[in-house]
């Protein structure tokens, strides 16, 4: 009987599916719109943009402040629902091709265009600071339950946030670094934190989900730059001389050893930077690649071969979500482990004397 | 492509509130927090060892216990054993006692007994010396002629009846 049941609902979601691709390439026909463009789309979705895109809306967009300084140096602010649709507001318009093409760009006295000091609270800013307060709301909510309880154990949701905490502190930064655990801990778990909710903010389709942000370079290389400096800022006179002058045979250690090193310090966090981007850059990539093959062989075979895509494209679109629901956690605990090693790696303990006067 | 060009204004959203970010949870919230983890790990810590602890002691009061009962049992054993060895000597004693008693009360006996023999010997002797003198008379009243020879014949009478009893 269960199976029965199970089959006809099954049945049922697949020929809804079916049906509502049918009913929206008539729809499409109908108008005349243009054909579908996958890699506009994809790289749409993966982009940056001055609106938030609600559900079943195309035209609507939820409107952002769109901040930018001319060459005259005069402050614009203004809604991004201005210059939606081709508007053009101040001087200010969208534009649509060229260098600068999806960007504010504003037209000066020759008129030439050209891009504005844009510092526009664009989809992507709004979603990293959404992303920081749910941050800060949810490590205050482990906070208040101490400074209230004290030493009850914690329940719901505030106990999974302390597991995770656990997890990393205790489990991989402590561990790890020691005695030094408690100094660079906070840094540490901030970043933790803050990775992981943008990367499963990234995976919500709707507000205030749907910004690609952990996907974006912007983003990454501000973390890795932020465990750069505190790596090499914090590096002491050992991590210094490892660098310039290695315990390896003379003829190593010039040139080619310093070289080397010095070439490493940027390589750390250049491969941070990237291995995170490109770790959740590809993993939407391929989940919009699945929905878009419905409309790429829509269109190259007709309606019916797209309406039977679209059952095994989502399918795969939710394997591919579920997958990147672990990369998520991964890619932020890859993250932080490794930022905990570089940091600890700067501070190398080969006398003991020196070694308690960093601590203290 | 656009999406491998880091775009300055987002770089600067994301400095500033990873920063702010950074700031307000470093100061007001990690450090409790691990703190606070900390005790609370301690203190559980503590809970366990002090449990054992009790068990401990748990265990050792019952070992305790059980030494006691056992001395306890020990002690009875001997205070049981001395009476019984005292009760034996006291009867033992008795005896001896009872047995020096009677002792003593038959050698009394036996002296008065041997005092009365000798009594009514020396009388039987005055008795049995009566006798023959008036067996005697009458012998001289009848045979008054030989007196000597008379005489020798009692005595040597006499005599007999002495060895006879």
């Amino acid at each position: 009987m269960k199976k029965v049941i199970t089959a006809i609902l099954a049945f049922v979601v697949v020929a809804l599916m079916a049906f509502g691709y049918w009913d929206a390439m008539k729809h499409r026909e109908h108008i005349g719109e243009k054909p579908f463009d996958p890699k506009e789309t994809i790289f749409e979705h993966l982009g940056d943009a001055y609106g938030w895109e609600v559900p079943f809306n195309h035209n609507m967009r939820i409107p952002l402040p769109i901040i930018v300084v001319d060459d005259q140096n005069s402050l614009h602010c203004f809604l991004s629902s201005n210059v939606a649709h081709g508007a053009s507001h101040d001087g200010f318009y969208i534009a649509q091709s060229g260098d600068h093409k999806g960007k504010v760009v504003g037209t000066d006295a020759n008129g030439k265009e050209y891009r504005p000091l844009d510092f526009s609270i664009t989809k992507n800013a709004a979603g990293i600071f959404i992303s920081a307060i749910l941050v800060v709301l949810m490590v205050m909510s482990i906070r208040n339950w101490y400074k209230k309880h004290q030493m009850k154990a914690p329940r719901k949701f505030t106990a999974a946030l302390e597991m995770i905490v656990e997890f990393v502190y205790h489990d991989t930064i402590r561990p790890i670094m020691g005695k030094e655990a408690p100094k660079y801990g906070p840094y540490l778990l901030t970043c933790f934190f803050f990775i992981l909710t943008m990367n499963l903010l990234g995976l919500i389709v709707i507000f205030p989900g749907g910004a690609n942000l952990t996907g974006n370079l912007a983003v990454t290389m501000v973390l890795a730059v932020a465990t750069f400096l505190v790596t090499n800022l914090t590096g002491n006179k050992e991590y210094w001389k490892e660098i310039f002058w290695p315990d390896v045979p003379v003829a190593l250690k010039l040139p080619l050893m310093p070289v080397i090193e010095i070439f490493g310090i940027f390589t750390k966090p250049i491969a941070l930077m990237i291995r995170l981007f490109a770790n959740m850059m590809g993993g939407h990539m391929v989940v919009i690649v699945f929905v878009s093959l419905i409309f790429i062989f829509g269109g190259l075979f007709g309606v019916a071969v797209g309406a039977a895509t679209s059952v095994f494209s989502l399918a795969f679109s939710l394997f591919m979500l579920l997958l990147d629901t672990l990369v998520s956690f991964i890619q932020a605990y890859v993250f932080t482990i490794l930022s905990t090693m570089f940091i600890f790696m700067a501070h190398p303990q080969h006398h003991g004397a020196e070694h308690e006067q960093i601590t203290e | 492509m656009e999406l491998f060009k880091p775009e300055y204004g987002l770089v600067f959203w994301m400095f500033l509130a990873f920063a702010c970010l950074y700031f307000i949870l470093a100061k007001w919230a990690w450090p409790f927090i691990i703190k606070s983890m900390e005790e609370r790990a301690d203190l559980i810590d503590k809970g366990v060892a002090y449990a054992q602890e009790a068990k401990a002691h748990l265990d050792n009061a019952k070992a305790e216990a059980n030494q006691v009962i056992a001395e306890a049992r020990k002690q009875q054993a001997d205070i049981l054993r001395d009476a019984a060895k005292m009760k034996s000597t006291l009867i033992e004693e008795a005896k001896a006692a009872a047995a020096e008693e009677a002792k003593k009360v038959t050698e009394a006996a036996q002296v008065a007994i041997d005092q009365a023999r000798k009594e009514s010997e020396k009388q039987l002797r005055r008795e049995v010396s009566a006798f023959a003198l008036q067996i005697a008379e009458q012998v001289v009243r009848q045979n008054m002629a030989n007196d000597n020879a008379q005489r020798a014949l009692v005595e040597k009478l006499l005599n007999e009846v002495e060895t006879k009893n």
